[in-house]
């Protein structure tokens, strides 16, 4: 255990309907639940305004409304949770040059880490948290952020928890297991519904009672591995480094429709879509992948994943469409799916190109056209989806930026306002007035990205905003 | 059917034949059976697996005429462990009857009606020594595709013109190449032809005994395509056909470079058991790196911490230096299909194309019969 509260852990309160409140300033001060909006979709995040109602992270969208009819139900807008995120990310950067992002609105920062006074007091540390807190609430416009600070990742999470929103917890070494010892075992890592209810068989409630258990004990209740870390855990023994550049496991796109789809050539066609979308990730990360990975949902729900392996690591669409589109043929997906997802692991940082390159640009632009093509016969056919989705961003020729209050029957309401211009005036139009386009750096196939992230833990986790039942990844042990 | 065969003639003919043989017949049992048959010439054994027939002549004192089919698997096995005697075969009923010596052995047969018609060979389009065609599709099948998702890939396109003979094959990321003289039957013959790659070589590699080899092909647009090969030799007449993929082999030949900015000229021996060494720790998806300078190429593979080697050779250069990396696995491909005591790579570029060919010496011109196309590993980013 180190001697010195020297890890920070960061945690912005209710991120998504937070930038929602932000840009939407009709809603500030208003329940904001961020989902799925569909028939399926499940709660990303709720407004704290929300939460009194009862509604929760990862709870169907469905008994979210019933529980608070009245609240925003808006669509994700991951283009601006994104450059939120970037902007937290780089104020984390100037405190430290170790930062570890868990997800878009949580990161580590080792406080130790190029500081040539490495013995901070607990005033100093109160001090660089609330300096953070502000400087997180300048370059966010507004955003509050929770703050937790102690002498590992353990305590620091759980600093960070106590006193949200807004808040600031110091930990001074020392008193952790004085912090931990009351607390339900549940608050460790690695502690679920499963493990929690193993532990509850032996008579283990708190961290207090943990601690009171063996060794061995623990490991013949939880298994060797698991056991072994419960044991340290309990005892506030967390020697987990703050590591600054999370390599990535898995890239992937998916998207759940909002009814089942059958028409091969149109999963084909999303097939490919997909694939572009997460060869633009890859390119963006500057990593290539070897493995192509298929995921089909059926109507019934059942979920099953195929992949395939290239013989050389590619960052090229038409070959990760080319795969998935054959994993895609091996499955019968003639009962309709509900959810399609393309991924790419093995990541590299080299790529085999191939020596017919001018064929393979070629095949990009036909997989373009096609592409257009189904978008343009989506629009005919009644697309499968909300065109005007609640919460999107859009501009109206005469009235300027807005966003989509509600749709239906062929109209569309629109709110004029934006996070410079306080609450704006309701207007309606006819779906398709012609006037009225979205705004670009917004869009409702914004694909859902999940990068491995090791270590993850808790919190909302982005990239399952449409996927109703997902699993949050188990973080590690110490 | 009462005959009496050499036993070595006969079970290199009936392992020749089985070669064709479905391991898995499925619903047609028949398949997995070779027909034996008398005739004027002596004896034929036939297999076919409606991709690939095969039908070897020997020579047998015939006493009785007659047709049978049996298990090719069974007398396969019992003709390699037969002692030297002549061996004597016949029908007994429902059973063949195969006596050496004082063994006996007696299999079940199956209806003969229910086997394929093998299909005709078509007509003979030249000739070629069967050594050297049999060395040529060894080198050319290297950059054959392996992936059944791109099944024109794992074909080898034999191209024709004239004297010449052409073999080309690629899976994306290297392509070879060999030209070889051979004998048309008609001196301006133009052809093609894509055939599936592995069977050519296991065809090519098992038709060298007879020094000359008929190919033998179908007139294109006429039904379905086939490829023929015949040889003769001391141990009879070998025929085989295979069915040709369909689909349009890429235009590859232009992939080559006109021209190079830089050349080295490395001995391939030294170079082969250096890449050997160092691919010990380039990872499934990186590559060796091959920095070309001051008369050394530096071998290097690894990166981060793990692990890491390098190794130099000396290397004749002209042009600028380089530095190139390539798949370890392609690069000893490649490397292993030179002939010649060193290898001319031509390069231009770290990120495009790299040229191999075969020299005798380091002071004799590259030799432009097998050349092979590589394209190099890149960094991302």
């Amino acid at each position: 255990m180190r001697n010195q509260a020297s890890i920070l852990h960061v945690d912005l309160d209710a991120f998504y309907a937070a930038v929602e409140q932000r840009d939407k300033p009709s809603l500030r001060g208003k329940p904001v639940v961020v989902g799925g909006t569909g028939g399926r979709g499940v709660v990303a995040t709720a407004s704290y305004e929300a939460r009194r109602f009862g509604v929760r992270s990862a709870m169907s969208t469905a008994e979210a409304r019933a529980r608070c009819p009245h609240a925003a139900f808006l669509v994700g807008r991951f283009d601006a949770y994104r450059a939120t995120s970037a902007a937290i990310m780089t104020t984390l950067r100037s405190l430290s040059l170790l930062v570890e992002p868990l997800s878009l609105d949580e990161a580590y920062v080792d406080l130790s880490a190029g500081r040539e006074k490495s013995d901070l007091t607990s005033t100093e540390l109160v001090g660089i948290g609330q300096e953070l807190k502000r400087s997180v609430e300048q370059v966010t416009g507004g955003l509050t952020a929770s703050v937790g600070i102690g002498s590992s990742k353990l305590v620091a999470k759980i600093a960070s928890e106590l006193r949200k929103p807004d808040g600031l917890v110091v930990v001074a070494p020392g008193q952790e297991q004085d912090l931990l010892r009351p607390m339900p075992v549940g608050v460790l890592p690695g502690v679920g519904p499963a493990t929690a209810e193993r532990l509850r068989r032996i008579g283990v409630h708190t961290v207090a009672q943990l601690e009171q258990v063996s060794e061995k004990e623990l490991i013949r209740t939880v298994g060797q591995v698991h056991g072994a870390s419960l044991y340290s855990l309990a005892r506030a023994h967390d020697p987990r480094p703050v590591v600054a550049e999370r390599e990535a496991k898995s890239i992937s796109v998916e998207d759940t429709f909002e009814h089942d789809l059958v028409d091969p050539v149109l999963l084909a066609s999303i097939v490919d879509r997909h694939a572009r979308s997460v060869c633009q990730r890859l390119a963006k990360a500057r990593l290539s992948g070897r493995t192509v990975t298929l995921k089909v949902r059926q109507h019934d729900f059942t979920t099953s994943t195929r992949s395939a392996s290239l013989i050389g690591p590619t960052d090229k669409a038409a070959v990760v469409s080319r795969i998935a589109r054959g994993l895609l043929e091996d499955i019968d997906t003639s009962g309709g799916v509900r959810l399609l997802g393309v991924g790419v692991s093995g990541l590299a940082d080299w790529i085999q190109d191939d020596l017919f390159s001018d064929d393979e640009q070629d095949y990009a632009a036909s997989l373009e056209a096609a592409v257009q093509h189904i978008a343009v016969s989506h629009q005919h056919t009644g697309s499968h989806r909300t065109r005007w989705a609640p919460g999107m961003d859009v501009e109206h020729r005469d009235f300027g930026p807005g966003w989509v209050w509600g749709s239906g029957v062929g109209r569309v309401t629109v709110r004029f306002e934006t996070a410079a211009t306080g609450p704006g005036p309701v207007r309606t139009f006819a779906a398709d007035d012609p006037d009225l386009a979205r705004r670009p750096t917004v869009g409702e196939e914004e694909p859902v990205v999940t990068e491995g992230i090791p270590g993850a833990s808790g919190g909302t986790v982005p990239g399952h905003l449409a996927e109703p039942g997902h699993k949050l990844p188990a973080p590690p042990g110490p | 059917m009462k005959i009496r065969v050499e036993r070595d003639v006969l079970a290199e003919a009936v392992a020749w034949t089985a070669r064709s043989i479905p391991a898995r017949p499925g619903t047609l049992p028949q398949l997995s059976g070779i027909l034996v048959k008398t005739g004027a010439d002596g004896l034929t054994l036939s297999g076919f697996d409606y991709e690939t027939s095969a039908l070897v002549t020997v020579p047998a004192d015939v006493a009785d005429d007659g047709q049978v089919l049996v298990s090719g698997r069974l007398l396969a096995d019992i003709s390699r462990a037969l002692p030297v005697k002549p061996v004597d075969i016949s029908v007994d009923g429902a059973k063949l009857a195969v006596t050496c010596g004082s063994s006996r052995f007696s299999l079940q047969t199956m209806p003969v009606d229910d086997y394929p018609a093998l299909p005709e060979m078509p007509a003979v389009a030249g000739t070629v020594d069967g050594q050297m065609f049999a060395a040529a599709v060894g080198q050319a099948v290297t950059a054959a595709g392996r992936d059944d998702m791109l099944p024109v890939l794992t074909g080898v396109k034999v191209e024709i013109e004239a004297s010449t003979l052409s073999l080309l094959a690629t899976d994306r990321f290297r392509l070879s190449l060999r030209e070889l003289e051979w004998q048309p039957d008609q001196p301006d013959l133009t052809a093609t032809a894509l055939v599936p790659a592995r069977v050519l070589a296991e065809t090519a590699r098992s038709l060298t005994a007879g020094g000359e080899l008929s190919i033998a092909l179908g007139s294109p647009g006429s039904g379905e395509g086939l490829i023929g090969f015949e040889s003769t030799a001391s141990g009879g007449n070998r025929r085989t056909t295979t069915r040709l993929i369909e689909g349009a082999f890429p235009n590859v030949r232009q992939l080559f470079p006109a021209t190079s900015d830089i050349t080295a000229q490395v001995d391939v021996a030294a170079l082969i058991d250096s890449a050997k060494r160092v691919a010990l720790v380039a990872g499934r998806n990186t590559p060796i790196r091959l920095t070309f300078t001051d008369g050394m190429v530096t071998l290097e593979a690894g990166n981060g911490e793990e692990a890491q080697a390098s190794e130099s050779l000396e290397a004749t250069l002209s042009g600028g230096d380089i530095s190139i990396g390539f798949n370890p696995t392609y690069l000893l491909d490649g490397l292993g299909a030179i002939t010649g005591s060193h290898v001319h790579i031509a390069m231009t570029q770290p990120a495009r194309p790299a040229a191999f060919a075969s020299m005798s010496g380091t002071d004799a011109s590259p030799d432009l019969d097998f050349r092979y196309l590589l394209m190099p590993l890149r960094m991302q980013g």
